[in-house]
């Protein structure tokens, strides 16, 4: 383990961060909400922080090995989260313990949306930016290290990504280097988050709405300005524009990079991912609005719009609310949370267990089907008419029993702390698939969950996050060893 | 014509053999002596032993004064630097390949005006796979052969009772179909050819050559057999380079199972085949035939490199039910032996790459050779070129045209259509004329038929 670099770089990025509480301070000046102070004291503090854990050792240039790159992006995610906590706890509205501004940061960085707060509409304008942001730049940080980095670890299968194996698409790899790639997604990115704010702009929103939506949208998170969400603005046109952005931003994003260099779309139709992705949520839109109008829930027009992205929201795993789902007929809410442990695309800001493991578990069972009938025949599992190794199957039944395992311990974890049944599974549901909100107590709201599921919960959001073997490897002796 | 034929293997031997009969000098140049030796003594041929790329072979072998390269080893490597050779150094006029990697077939300027200087590509795997598939398009066919780019086609199939036709005379076929317009061209009895006539009676287990416009094939074959309805499944044996080509053109239209005995093989097979099933086995296998519904399969083609195995596997096949079982057969002897008890239809691909190869052989302008019964009868398309002075055929009726013994006109291809040979047609310029040789010898009578004299210069 190289500590010194490892220091280094959380160092050089705990400054980097504490950059990022200056426009809140900008915007606390505009609406002069009385909460410069604790951004300019978040910033400080990280920034010297930072400072302190980089000066020493800024001279020291080893090489990092893959190994120091499961510790280096597990505490990214943990040490921003941290350093991002330090203004919520600070502000003096909302009065927050330190856990619940840990949550909070937790939920903003991994992209949940789980939220401790209520009353958002009360809350000062910097703190609402502040929590939108976060979320902005978790999207970002969770593009560059699904691309880029989870490949290279080769996590769950996720190397059928790696830049130099070529993948279900071919010329998956898009720029020969990383720092290249990340430049370009970079672009992608802000590009549809520009094209997301004018969209809700030109439908009505004012803009600090419209940034902070685009914000929660493109980075799939969920965090909103309103305590009902995006049900607060009762707009059709917005609902629309939401479940496209929403339904873009859970795809592939190197189908985007490849239709922005090649000038076509031809490629996103030839993606097996992408098109099992579309046809999933195609089918669970018109299954939702089927329910929603023979139910008699709300009339037919309302549904439609209203069911389509409830559907996108949830199964793509934003979490925003548009209705309150939880309270739908039958079915309907438990499917919607299920569906979100598909999520979306890899290489998306979508959380869940991604569609591409989803499609190789279903194709390995109608597999199996198959050589019941043949027992004789060869029958691989392709992508695209690519065949898929049977390492990265392997990878990605591991992935799917520990994912299962992690998610029944939490489950009993909230259990035993009283939860009550529903509460508990989709407590850890909507944390461990970066959903953010689930059903019953925690439908809304985390504000009322007792401290250890909180914890529980930050886990989850860590773990779903960072495709769970990152961190657990962390657990493993082995990993220590020399 | 002095002709080189690199390679004594299976197309060369067959090669030789079909041209050495037809006055032409060949010279054969192989590597291995034996094999050299066991031509020799059938043949009136010259043999050099030798590595056939090399300049110093070739030219012991006569290439200075040589009309044309045959290269049929068994290396593409070989082949094309052979023709190379021939070209650089000898100045050959004409050079034909066989190469058979379609990473070389797929790149079209490897053989361009830069590239290695080859005439005609020949391609067995890729000519038998054609000839299968055509089969398959056509249930109840012995043989389906394309002319004019497939715009006409002569078919072979036996007639059975049960079609309309049999057991009547050929003219009852224009009575009972005034629309479709078709030529009986030969009908085999007994293995004896004979040249049909309006009164000739067709019966039961003759072999009928006749030729149609493309979209007529399947009314006339109705005539003559009952209809067999259209094949759907399909079962390969062996998963080489011809069953692995045979699943990927059928796969599309037919459900394809496809048995190979290697393992690695089967992995590749099923990693580059869409829709067929790759069953890893032995073809020869009966419960796993069984296992996979061999009952109610319609075609079962053996085509491994293995004449006793294809042999074995299809009357296995058979008698477990397939409706139609074709067989891959290299060893010429046993075709005769085959064909028409269980096995349905014999191929052999020698017989169905000689004809893209004796194309190029033929004086006069012949654009597509057919061998056809082992190679004793032939069909052929000439161009009729020159006028009514220069031509020995243009402006003629057919009934006047000199047609040596055995031989018949089935249609005539004029501006990509196809007219059905009747006495009063005339042939005009540039017609593409499709005849039926029933005896291979008077081949020469044929040539200069269509050859044009000298006034036409």
């Amino acid at each position: 383990m190289r500590y010194a670099v490892i220091a280094k770089i959380l160092g050089l990025l705990m400054m980097l961060f504490s950059f990022t509480m200056l426009p809140p301070v900008l915007i606390s000046l505009i609406y002069s909400d009385g909460q410069v102070l604790p951004f300019l004291e978040g910033f400080a503090i990280n920034f010297l922080l930072g400072a302190l854990l980089w000066l020493p050792v800024r001279h020291n240039s080893q090489d990092l090995r893959i190994r120091d790159g499961f510790l280096i992006t597990s505490l990214f995610w943990i040490v921003l989260s941290l350093a991002g906590s330090v203004p919520f706890f600070l502000s003096s509205v909302p009065e927050m313990r330190y856990i619940d501004a840990l949550f909070e940061a937790f939920s903003g960085l991994t992209t949940t949306g789980a939220t401790v707060l209520t009353g958002l509409e009360t809350l000062p304008e910097s703190i609402l930016w502040y929590r939108q942001q976060l979320q902005w730049f978790g999207g970002i940080g969770i593009i560059v290290l699904a691309v880029a980095i989870l490949p290279m670890l080769g996590i769950g299968g996720m190397q059928l990504y790696r830049a130099e194996v070529p993948g279900p698409v071919k010329d998956n790899k898009l720029t020969p280097r990383i720092a290249e790639t990340a430049k370009a997604l970079w672009y992608i990115y802000v590009g549809l988050t520009v094209a997301c704010a004018l969209s809700y702009f030109a439908a009505g929103m004012n803009w600090f709405d419209a940034v902070g939506h685009s914000f929660s949208t493109v980075a799939i998170g969920g965090f909103s300005t309103y305590d009902a969400s995006i049900g607060h603005f009762d707009s059709r046109l917005i609902e629309v524009i939401g479940s496209f952005f929403l339904f873009l931003s859970g795809v592939n994003f190197a189908l985007h990079f490849l239709s922005w260099r090649q000038k076509s779309v031809y490629h996103y139709l030839k993606d097996p991912e992408f098109r099992f992705y579309t046809a999933v949520m195609l089918v669970a839109v018109i299954l939702v609005v089927l329910v929603l109008i023979i139910s008699r829930t709300m009339d037919p027009f309302t549904a439609v719009t209203k069911g389509m992205f409830q559907v996108l929201s949830i199964a793509t795993t934003a979490g925003f609310t548009t209705s309150d789902f939880a309270a739908w007929p039958g079915m309907l809410p438990v499917m919607l949370i299920l569906m979100a442990f598909m999520g979306g695309c890899a290489n998306s800001t979508g959380g869940g267990m991604k569609v591409i493991r989803i499609l190789l578990i279903y194709r390995q069972g109608s597999r199996e089907i198959r050589r019941l009938l043949h027992p004789n025949a060869i029958i691989p599992i392709k992508l695209g008419n690519r065949p898929v190794s049977d390492r990265v199957l392997q990878a990605v039944w591991g992935f799917f029993s520990m994912y299962m395992v992690v998610f029944v311990l939490m489950l009993l974890i909230n259990l035993a702390m009283g939860m009550d049944q529903v509460s508990a599974w989709t407590a850890v549901a909507a944390t461990i698939t970066n959903l953010g909100p689930g059903l019953g107590q925690v439908s809304s709201t985390f504000q009322d969950v007792n401290d250890v599921s909180k914890v529980v919960g930050m886990a989850a959001m860590v773990l779903g996050r960072l495709e769970i073997f990152t961190l657990l490897v962390l657990f493993s002796p082995e990993f220590w060893r020399r | 014509m002095k002709i080189i034929i690199l390679g004594a293997g299976q197309v060369g031997g067959t090669l030789a053999e079909n041209l050495a009969s037809e006055a032409n000098d060949i010279t054969v140049i192989d590597s291995k002596a034996e094999r050299l030796q066991q031509l020799q003594d059938r043949l009136d041929i010259r043999t050099i032993q030798g590595y056939g790329s090399f300049p110093h072979v070739l030219k012991q072998a006569g290439a200075q004064d040589a009309d044309m390269l045959i290269a049929t080893t068994s290396s593409d490597e070989v082949n094309m630097v052979a023709c190379q050779v021939a070209y650089s150094c000898f100045k050959t006029p004409t050079k034909i390949s066989r190469v058979r990697a379609s990473a070389y077939l797929n790149r079209k300027e490897l053989f361009g005006p830069e590239g290695f200087p080859v005439d005609v590509l020949i391609s067995p795997e890729q000519v038998v796979t054609e000839h299968i598939t055509r089969l398959i398009e056509y249930p109840g066919a012995l043989q389906v052969l394309d002319f004019s780019r497939g715009l006409a086609r002569l078919v072979a199939i036996r007639a059975t009772v049960g079609g309309p036709l049999v057991g009547h005379e050929l003219s009852f076929l224009r009575a009972h179909m005034p629309r479709i317009d078709t030529r009986v061209a030969a009908i085999f009895r007994q293995d004896r050819p004979i040249i049909p006539q309006g009164d000739t009676i067709i019966e039961d287990g003759d072999e009928v050559f006749f030729i149609a416009a493309s979209d007529h094939i399947r009314a006339v074959m109705s005539e003559l057999q009952p209809l067999e309805r259209p094949y759907k499944r399909i079962f390969i044996a062996g998963g080489g380079n011809i069953g692995f080509r045979l699943a990927q053109t059928l796969e599309s239209r037919f459900n394809v199972k496809i048995i190979e005995r290697g393992k690695d093989r089967c992995i590749d097979l099923s990693e580059n085949l869409k829709r067929s099933i790759v069953l890893q086995g032995n073809a020869a296998d009966k419960d796993l035939l069984l296992e996979e519904n061999i009952e109610d399969t319609d075609v079962f083609c053996a085509v491994t490199d293995d004449d006793e195995a294809n042999i074995m596997a299809s009357l296995l096949a058979k008698r477990l039910g397939v409706r139609k079982v074709m067989t891959l057969i290299n060893n010429p002897d046993y075709v005769d032996l085959i064909q028409g008890g269980e096995i349905d239809v014999a191929i052999s691909p020698q017989q169905t790459t000689i004809g893209s190869l004796l194309t190029h052989v033929r004086r006069g302008d012949v654009v597509n050779v057919h061998s056809l019964r082992r190679g004793a009868a032939e069909a052929i398309e000439a161009i009729a070129h020159g006028d009514a002075r220069s031509s020995k055929v243009v402006g003629l009726r057919l009934d006047e045209v000199p047609l040596p013994q055995g031989t018949t006109i089935g249609a005539i291809v004029r501006h990509n259509e196809v007219l059905v040979a009747h006495d009063h047609v005339r042939v005009q310029p540039d017609d593409h004329v499709i005849l039926f040789m029933v005896d291979k010898s008077r081949i020469r009578e044929v040539e200069r038929l269509f050859q044009v004299g000298l006034t036409f210069f």
